[in-house]
């Protein structure tokens, strides 16, 4: 029972004179999970793709050895060995459900492929086995989805086919590469389920791959922390949560947000409404194939901001709440309703005043590359709302200005001349943060601002924001799904599905007893704390 | 890997791609030489493009003529070097033209999209309607022959080219997040077109440009081939093959030359395009560094 399904020794992969991965050595039994965890850039992807086989960077060298059930060297193998080995012995479940199936092939073909494949079956018998794997993995009507193509799937269910796919020939060996990293908690939870119920039945070992220790710790038996291509600690999942012996596996458990955390201090208690919003309603109207329809992405939405307090916006992907910042931000227009930032429309603004406006609310989006121009220094990009709105008009008084917000955000003023992809993802967002804040706004929206940080960098993201917000009196829209940090940082919570508000009250009261069963749903979804639970 | 790192990583790739790649290096080394003969032909050349010397006429390359004598006797190299002149000054002018008009329009279209994008991408389909050659000979039919109108012709005839190409890359660009948190923040779109947009699409155009020279470098010696580019005494590559038309059986070298540098030219044109084209997409990058390995 205990057979090692995978045994790697001394991997290292080097792109160039520069170390990826240096001496990784871990192992998976039958049965068992290996989570493998670490922040990005850790080499955690690499590593596994090195080990089997699958790595095709340009330049890259792999040595140490890897061997599969005892028997099947993988490092250095044939491409005609390794063509045996993938799909037939190991099954791959990658990241994006979007983009690892093919959008052109049905699902049963894209099942039925690596049955012919590896196993020699007739088209009839790899459709019937087909059948049978889509009962397995639990998708609704499996007749119909057989003929179904990716894009008429959800998310969740695209990713249940990618299980089905990698399961189809009854591999030793899982691997899986941040597969609910894309997914929203709740579908995030089926999937969890659905592999260790797969691996109890077919007695798959699997390696999970992810930067969550949340996921990690449900399901991993044994964990491998990885930081910068070395192996950190590796030990039980039960020692690494209750008794982690190194320090950065310790920095890693503390920043990782935790329902049940403190929230933000209370804001003042006298603070008048800053932004009052009424039955706003946003519909997009939208082209398919069969003629146009309109999509209801905001139903009816009514909500208010004080001064100097957070509303956390939270919902699965598709509930609406970045195109409640789109609207603000005037980005979109509504339909119908009102939102009024002390007293002044800003939904319906007249060409004239769409500058003032435009200053008194400020935006910071998710993708921190992705919003700075990369042709730019950020010093530029920081400088550039004090141009549009002429706050410092001669040279000098910018420079000084672009200086203080660096400053401001926990960055020197030498980072002005820097471009974007010099910096680090947390940098790079505490720049967007100090442009955001170059017009000194009202309103500051932070549309899922941390998500694509990494725990440690988001969490002193997170620490910046609650400081600026004491220290400036800055009221936050927050925009998320992640539900401890809405609850790090949030006064009020409004929870949005399918653009209708379910529950909108106070952070503390929804926390401690959500109403709605959504919410409670959303709460039982998120992957449960470990050492709080020991 | 740190992002940081990639990104640094890819600049240095992509030079290292460039220099690395032989042909696309000598192909730019071959098109510096040729805009020095360019900028330098009126005072190299070893006689007068329209000294005519009829005792001379027809010699074979010799050590006073290293490319032969004309009909006339006229010098074919200094000939050659003021035409190599000639269609450099045509080539490039009308190929900035095309480019500052073309992705002019572009731009505007693919930015602000609705009904003048239709109405621009519309003409443009219509010009890509007709053959080059054929919409380039109706513009100087009508216009008259001669060099201004060679340079307008031509370069309206690219104009569709750069207009597609730079709509393109804008629908793509404008898209991006830091257009759209621009927009939040109230910048009019003069300053998102030249700040944001246009530093972002340069790539491709920087492609497109080496090739559109190459082709207005062969457009130019078509028209003028047939009477309508540039007129005689102005020597052009085109119409020298077109007077040798006669004397092919007689001497070789009046239609050899000029073929020859409009050959090597156009030639150096599409290479380094291609070079440039390899380093500035990062799918095709990928490719050729696998096939390197290989």
């Amino acid at each position: 029972m205990t057979a090692q399904v995978l045994s790697v020794r001394d991997l290292a992969v080097r792109i160039g004179r520069r170390e990826i991965v240096r001496d990784v050595s871990v192992a998976v039994e039958q049965e068992q999970t290996l989570g493998i965890v670490g922040e990005s850039g850790s080499g955690k992807s690499m590593t596994v793709l090195a080990a089997t086989g699958l790595l095709d960077a340009p330049g890259a060298e792999v040595s140490g050895s890897s061997i599969l059930a005892g028997d099947q060297e993988l490092v250095g193998a044939s491409a005609r060995t390794l063509r045996r080995v993938h799909g037939g012995r190991i099954g791959f479940v990658f990241q994006d459900p979007g983009t690892s199936l093919n959008p052109l092939l049905t699902v049963e073909r894209q099942i039925t492929e690596s049955l012919e494949t590896h196993k020699h079956q007739t088209r009839r018998q790899a459709r019937a086995r087909a059948l049978e794997l889509l009962e397995a993995v639990g998708l609704p009507e499996p007749e119909n989805r057989l003929r179904s193509y990716p894009h008429q799937l959800s998310g969740g269910q695209r990713q249940r086919v990618m299980v089905a796919i990698a399961l189809a020939c009854d591999p030793e060996l899982l691997i899986a590469d941040e597969p609910t990293t894309a997914l929203d908690v709740t579908t995030q939870a089926q999937i969890i389920a659905l592999i260790r119920d797969l691996q109890r039945d077919f007695g798959t070992a699997v390696v999970w791959i992810s930067h969550d220790l949340g996921v990690i710790g449900e399901v991993a038996d044994t964990v491998t922390v990885l930081r910068s291509g070395v192996v950190v600690e590796q030990a039980t999942v039960d020692e690494i949560f209750d008794q982690p012996r190194e320090a950065y596996t310790r920095e890693l458990l503390g920043a990782r947000p935790v329902l049940g955390g403190a929230g933000p201090p209370a804001p003042p208690s006298d603070s008048p409404v800053l932004l009052d919003v009424e039955g706003l309603d946003i519909r997009f109207p939208v082209s398919t194939p069969t003629g146009k329809s309109v999509v209801h992405a905001v139903k009816d939405l009514s909500f208010r901001i004080h001064r100097g307090a957070t509303l956390g916006l939270v919902g699965e992907s598709g509930s609406g709440k970045s195109t409640v910042a789109s609207a603000l931000t005037g980005l979109v227009a509504p339909e119908s309703g009102s939102a009024a930032l002390s007293g002044t429309d800003v939904l319906n603004v007249p060409g004239a005043q769409q500058k003032t406006v435009r200053q008194r609310i400020s935006l910071v989006m998710q993708d921190p590359f992705a919003s700075l121009n990369p042709r730019m220094p950020v010093g530029a990009s920081i400088a550039e709302p004090l141009i549009v709105h002429r706050l410092a008009t001669d040279r000098t008084a910018r420079e000084t200005r672009v200086g203080e917000l660096l400053d401001s955000v926990g960055l020197s003023a030498a980072f002005a001349s820097r471009y974007p992809h010099e910096l680090s993802g947390g940098q790079r967002q505490r720049v967007n943060i100090a442009r955001a804040l170059a017009v000194q706004p009202e309103l500051l929206i932070l549309d899922e601002a941390t998500a694509s940080l990494d725990v440690s960098v988001q969490a002193r993201v997170l620490d910046l924001l609650l400081e600026l917000q004491r220290d400036l009196g800055l009221t936050y829209l927050f925009i998320g799904h992640d539900l401890a940090v809405i609850e790090r940082v949030s006064h009020d919570v409004l929870v949005l599905r399918a653009g209708e508000c379910v529950e909108y009250r106070p952070a503390a009261e929804l926390f401690a007893a959500p109403e709605h069963e959504y919410t409670r749903a959303l709460l039982a979804a998120v992957p449960p704390d470990r050492m709080a639970r020991t | 890997m740190t992002e940081q790192g990639l990104a640094e990583e890819q600049r240095t790739r992509a030079w290292r791609l460039l220099a690395g790649n032989p042909v696309t290096v000598l192909s730019a080394l071959v098109l510096v030489a040729v805009v020095v003969i360019a900028l330098t032909a009126s005072w190299i050349t070893p006689y007068g493009v329209n000294d005519v010397d009829v005792p001379q006429a027809l010699r074979p390359p010799s050590g006073a003529h290293w490319m032969g004598t004309d009909e006339l006797g006229r010098d074919v190299l200094s000939r050659v070097l003021i035409a190599v002149q000639a269609s450099m000054k045509v080539a490039v002018i009308s190929v900035v033209f095309a480019a500052v008009v073309g992705v002019t329009l572009g731009v505007l279209a693919g930015y602000r999209g609705g009904w003048l994008d239709t109405v621009v991408m519309r003409i443009v389909d219509v010009m890509f309607a007709f053959p080059v050659l054929l919409l380039a000979l109706a513009i100087v039919a009508v216009l008259g022959p001669g060099l201004t109108t060679t340079i307008l012709a031509i370069g309206i005839v690219y104009v569709p080219i750069f207009a597609r190409v730079a709509r393109a890359s804008t629908l793509s660009v404008r898209v991006e997040p830091y257009v759209a948190m621009s927009r939040t923040m109230g910048t009019g779109s003069g300053y998102i077109l030249t700040r944001h947009i246009l530093p972002n699409i340069t790539g491709p155009l920087i492609v497109q440009t080496s090739l559109s020279l190459a082709f207005a470098i062969l457009s130019e010696a078509a028209l003028s081939f047939l009477g309508l580019g540039l007129q005689p005494p102005q020597p052009s590559l085109g119409r020298m093959i077109f007077d040798s038309q006669g004397f092919v059986t007689l001497a070789w070298w009046m239609a050899v030359f000029p073929g020859l540098a409009i050959f090597v030219i156009v030639l150096a044109c599409n290479l380094l395009g291609d070079g440039l084209r390899d380093v500035l997409d990062p799918k095709q990058r990928t490719m050729i560094e696998a096939r390197r390995r290989r």
